[in-house]
């Protein structure tokens, strides 16, 4: 047992901070009520800007430190990861603000919930024991569960909220069925020690329950055929959660399956191999094909969003460095673009009221031009066409696809994402070659410009840089092997 | 030489004019204006900068000139690398004289959102230039790709009534055809460990694997050429394009697949060429027969001549598939020829469109009385594409088919029937437009062409005719170029027998340096 002293818990600094200040903030929302909303959410952005400083300062030497006898690990690897979720937590609390005003969602524990489920994403980042890999993604669904339902008194939120809950706590309950069994098998709940008993000797009944495990996480990254919740949810949250849903969990949950993949249950690779190969494929054609006859935007992305899980998950298939090196680039470019499709989304407001139909964007080019062209490029940029960020993710992946011999899954991926540029025009079209309906409220404020233009210029802009983040995410997986 | 980056200069200036018009603020009617007048002077910049290029030219040399290379994405290998030789060089040139035609050629007729038309018509002309001067593969595909942007945009929403159904197919037929190049230009990337074209050339790989290859590619440059069978995208865009879509259509992207069968299938995989060469060839003798006999038929004048494309591009890659000298040459020649036939063909179609907003040929008819210099200008242009010599259209032709000729008779002689249909076809469409009764008022009431459309048909007019009767210009230039591509493609035959093995390939690649 070693010692326990405040300078060793450096690693979980960032954690420890936002867990601190989240719960100051609580203590100033129940005293001053909800009109301390927009404070808290400011303060937030504000929390999650130091955290992140925190963590950046620390830096790393290329060296894995575990602390708390094993059950948080910090390299570079979390470290990417965590800088991914907390933008992306930044980026849906500064997108948001307005909408609860504009929505009347005004309740201060809404920035904070979300404060609280970063902790739990990162906790999973950083997880290098069952426990506390169960512990994080359990505060990461509680609280997505609570905000799914904000909007109490409406029924598609409540219900969606619901949906989320149930199914979410029958992969609870697999997760925790597949580590007794591999606690049984193997003895430990550590991911190293799990590692060498698992290579030393591979049991038919930890096999088992890595698949109860794999079937939980492929939940929460809402693969094929684990996947129905998500076009549901999307649809019945709140659009700033939607966004939510959309840019973070996702990040984590990847982050916590490659982890586990390449540490504990490096032995099973060939079994992994083949589940994965399939949720990819599922994933990619249910997307592509499932997403053609939505007529809400918010569903669309939903099934886009399953069908980029079948792409990033091309990376993790094709394994190695370059693999899971494609999958970091993969999701980086995701995050931002969604950001902005997102971004986009919320201002759909006519009213007063959000509408969230792909007709309702009918001919926004000439009602406004500036949002229709920056929803077309990052369309555009979605379905994969160069000069935009999007085909160069798309790029990487597949160029680790081929490298590792995947020849029959690059060309399925590619022949849907053709599929998938269909439905990503079909919003082009509708903005650019339909006649125009009623303007949409012209009230954008500034966070939200902001978000947008960012995501905007990333897009357009990646090409002539392209470099840093391909070598980060290479740095940041070396860690791994 | 030239000591400046000329190529990066012609690739991002129309991009500078992006800038420009984005800044021009105002009222509709001058923000319009401006950007009209903003298009022209950075089209017609970037045309002249190409011709101080063309003159500065080394056309006795088969390398690769005014050549940029910069570290675009050093992890991976992947670099900013341009420059031209001389089968890259004409297309430069043709895409940098048709974009100010294009602009002339719109001026009046597009009267709605014209900022972001000429914005469209300024990207696309970066991805044109990039896409002839890229020797980075993956940059070539960044360019080849990027252009479904602006022609998606560009059909969409200043075409006619059917607009949408044919963006979506001119989009998703040729993404179907490049994402399978895609993967094939990975696998090719791996297999060599570079991206970089030359060297791509100087590395052949084993057989089977250049017979996917091969395939692949062939999937994106015969959408893209187009070729029977996958030609049915290109009439449905010409219809629906407006006309100045239609003469970057025919006279800049359909050659980009020719285009890219000299760069990559050629060079790069000649055992697989030679195998499916026979097969290509047939390809190109049905679509010189059945799409003659279809634009026999055709009651829109923009489809018969979109039909009259894809015999033309037949030819193209007839020539190109006989891997023979003439072949080659006459394959780029006639893709110059119809390039700027083709687009000033459709620039006469865009003349009376614009006066009676019908394409349909029954509504014209006795053109010769009211508008006799139009006339004039459409039968130089028929004649053109018919392949009458003294004009362009007939040089191509005639390599071509000389090339043909050396590989396979029966081939050479079906195809020479395409020519006699090409006759019959463009002569029955020129009878019914311009000759005949005066039977529709308002077409016998139309005015002859003015200033503008002078402006920009003359030009093309004279080009048709000097190609036609100095095509020495241009294949001096082309021929040593060529030469190399066919020693490459026979060095690359010779080294078949025990070809597949690396080191011997390398010896052998060693040996055809001294």
């Amino acid at each position: 047992m070693e010692t326990l002293t405040f300078s060793s818990l450096a690693p979980i600094f960032p954690e420890l901070f936002l867990a601190c200040s989240g719960l100051l903030l609580l203590v100033i929302g129940v005293l001053r009520g909800n009109v301390s909303t927009r404070f808290i959410s400011w303060a937030s952005i504000i929390a999650l800007l130091i955290a992140i400083t925190i963590m950046l300062g620390q830096g790393t030497e290329g060296e894995s430190t575990a602390i708390l006898n094993g059950m948080f690990i910090q390299n570079n690897f979390t470290t990417f990861m965590k800088f991914l979720v907390l933008s992306g937590l930044i980026a849906t609390i500064a997108l948001s603000i307005q909408y609860l005003y504009d929505d009347n969602i005004i309740k201060f524990e809404y920035p904070l919930l979300v404060l609280f489920a970063g902790i739990g994403m990162m906790i999973m980042v950083s997880a290098n024991d069952m426990l506390s890999l169960y512990v994080g993604l359990e505060l990461q669904s509680l609280s997505l569960y609570v905000l799914a339902a904000i909007k109490r008194d409406n029924v598609r939120s409540a219900e969606s909220g619901m949906k989320y809950f149930v199914l979410g706590a029958i992969s609870s309950g697999m997760l925790l069925f597949g580590i007794s069994l591999i606690y049984g098998f193997t003895g430990s709940t550590n991911f190293e020690i799990i590692g060498t008993t698992l290579a030393n000797e591979l049991s038919l009944g930890a096999v088992i329950g890595f698949v109860f495990i794999l079937a939980a996480l492929a939940f929460k990254i809402s693969a094929v055929p684990f996947h129905m919740w998500t076009p549901d949810v999307y649809e019945g949250a709140p659009t700033s959660v939607t966004t939510l849903f959309a840019l973070v969990p996702k990040v984590a949950a990847f982050a916590l399956i490659i982890r586990l993949l390449f540490i504990p249950f490096a032995a099973l690779s060939d079994q992994w191999f083949e589940i994965m190969w399939f949720l990819s494929m599922a994933s990619m054609t249910v997307g592509a094909f499932a997403a053609l006859r939505q007529t809400n935007i918010k569903r669309l992305m939903a099934y886009s969003s399953i069908g980029n899980v079948g792409y990033a998950l091309i990376g993790i298939v094709a394994g190695g460095e370059a693999g899971i090196a494609s999958v970091l680039v993969y999701l980086a470019l995701y995050m931002v673009m969604t950001a902005g499709v997102f971004g986009i989304i919320l201002s759909m407001r006519r009213d007063g009221h959000g509408v969230e139909n792909i007709s309702d964007l009918s001919g926004l080019s000439q009602n406004s031009p500036w949002l229709a062209y920056t929803l077309a490029l990052l369309m555009f940029s979605m379905s994969g066409i160069p000069p935009l960020a999007g085909f160069f993710s798309k790029f990487i992946v597949f160029e680790a696809a081929i490298q590792s011999g995947l020849y029959f899954l690059a060309v399925f991926g590619v022949l849907t994402s053709v599929v998938g540029a269909y439905y990503y025009l079909r919003v082009i079209k509708v903005m650019f070659f339909d006649e125009p309906v009623e303007k949409f409220d012209a009230r954008t404020e500034l966070p939200r410009k902001i978000i947008v233009g960012l995501s905007l210029a990333v897009v357009v802009l990646f090409i002539l840089n392209p470099s840093p983040l391909i070598d980060i995410s290479a740095l940041a997986v070396s860690d791994l092997f | 030489m030239i000591d400046f980056a000329i190529l990066s200069l012609l690739i991002f200036l129309p991009l500078v004019g992006v800038a420009f018009i984005l800044l021009i603020r105002g009222d509709e009617n001058r923000v319009a204006r401006n950007s009209r007048y903003v298009a022209l002077y950075t089209t017609i910049f970037t045309f002249i900068l190409s011709i101080y290029m063309l003159i500065k030219f080394d056309g006795t040399s088969a390398e690769f000139q005014f050549v940029e290379k910069h570290d675009w994405l050093p992890s991976l290998g992947i670099q900013y690398h341009v420059g031209v030789d001389g089968i890259s060089l004409f297309f430069v040139i043709l895409a940098t004289l048709l974009t100010p035609i294009c602009i002339l050629a719109s001026w009046n007729s597009i009267k709605m959102r014209v900022k972001e038309y000429m914005i469209a018509f300024l990207v696309l002309e970066t991805f044109m230039i990039g896409t002839f001067c890229a020797l980075d593969a993956v940059l070539f595909y960044v360019f080849f790709e990027g252009v479904l942007i602006p022609m998606f945009i560009i059909i969409g929403v200043w075409g006619g009534p059917r607009r949408i159904y044919s963006a979506f197919k001119l989009f998703l037929y040729t993404l179907l055809g490049s994402v399978l190049m895609l993967v094939a230009l990975l696998a090719l990337y791996l297999e060599v460990g570079s991206s970089d074209i030359p060297t791509l050339m100087a590395s052949p790989v084993a057989q089977n694997m250049q017979i996917w290859l091969w395939l692949a590619f062939f999937a994106s440059f015969a959408v893209k050429m187009p070729m029977w069978p996958v030609h049915t995208w290109l009439p449905d865009a010409h219809v629906e394009a407006p006309t100045a879509g239609s003469v970057i259509l025919a006279g800049v992207l359909l050659k980009m697949g020719g285009y890219g069968f000299l760069r990559f299938s050629l060079p790069m995989f000649p055992e697989a060429t030679e195998f499916f060469a026979p097969m290509v060839m047939w390809l190109s003798v049905i679509a010189i027969i059945y799409t003659s006999l279809v634009a026999l038929v055709q009651e829109d004048m923009k489809k018969l001549i979109a039909y009259s494309s894809v015999a033309h591009m037949g030819f193209v890659t007839l020539g190109i598939f006989s891997a023979t000298t003439q072949g080659v040459e006459g394959g780029i020649f006639q893709m110059l020829s119809h390039g700027i036939i083709s687009a000033a063909l459709f620039l006469c179609v865009g003349v009376v469109y614009d006066r009676l907003h019908t394409r349909e040929i029954s509504r014209y008819g006795g053109l010769v009385k009211n508008m006799p210099k139009y006339a004039t200008v459409f039968m130089i242009l028929m004649l053109g594409s018919v392949g009458l010599p003294g004009t362009s259209g007939f040089v191509g032709e005639f390599l071509t088919l000389m090339g043909a000729f050396q590989v396979d008779t029966v081939v050479a002689v079906f195809a020479t029937t395409g020519v006699v249909l090409g006759a019959a076809y463009m002569l029955v469409l020129y009878r019914r437009v311009v000759f005949g009764t005066q039977k529709n008022d308002d077409a016998a009431a139309m005015k002859d062409m003015n200033k503008l459309e002078y402006s920009y048909l003359i030009p093309l007019v004279l080009l048709v005719l000097w190609l036609g009767i100095a095509p020495s210009y241009v294949m001096d230039k082309v021929a040593p170029s060529v030469e190399k591509l066919i020693g490459q493609y026979e060095s690359g035959l010779k080294a078949k027998p025990e070809g597949t093995d690396l080191a011997t390939a390398k010896q052998i690649k060693i040996g055809n340096a001294e």
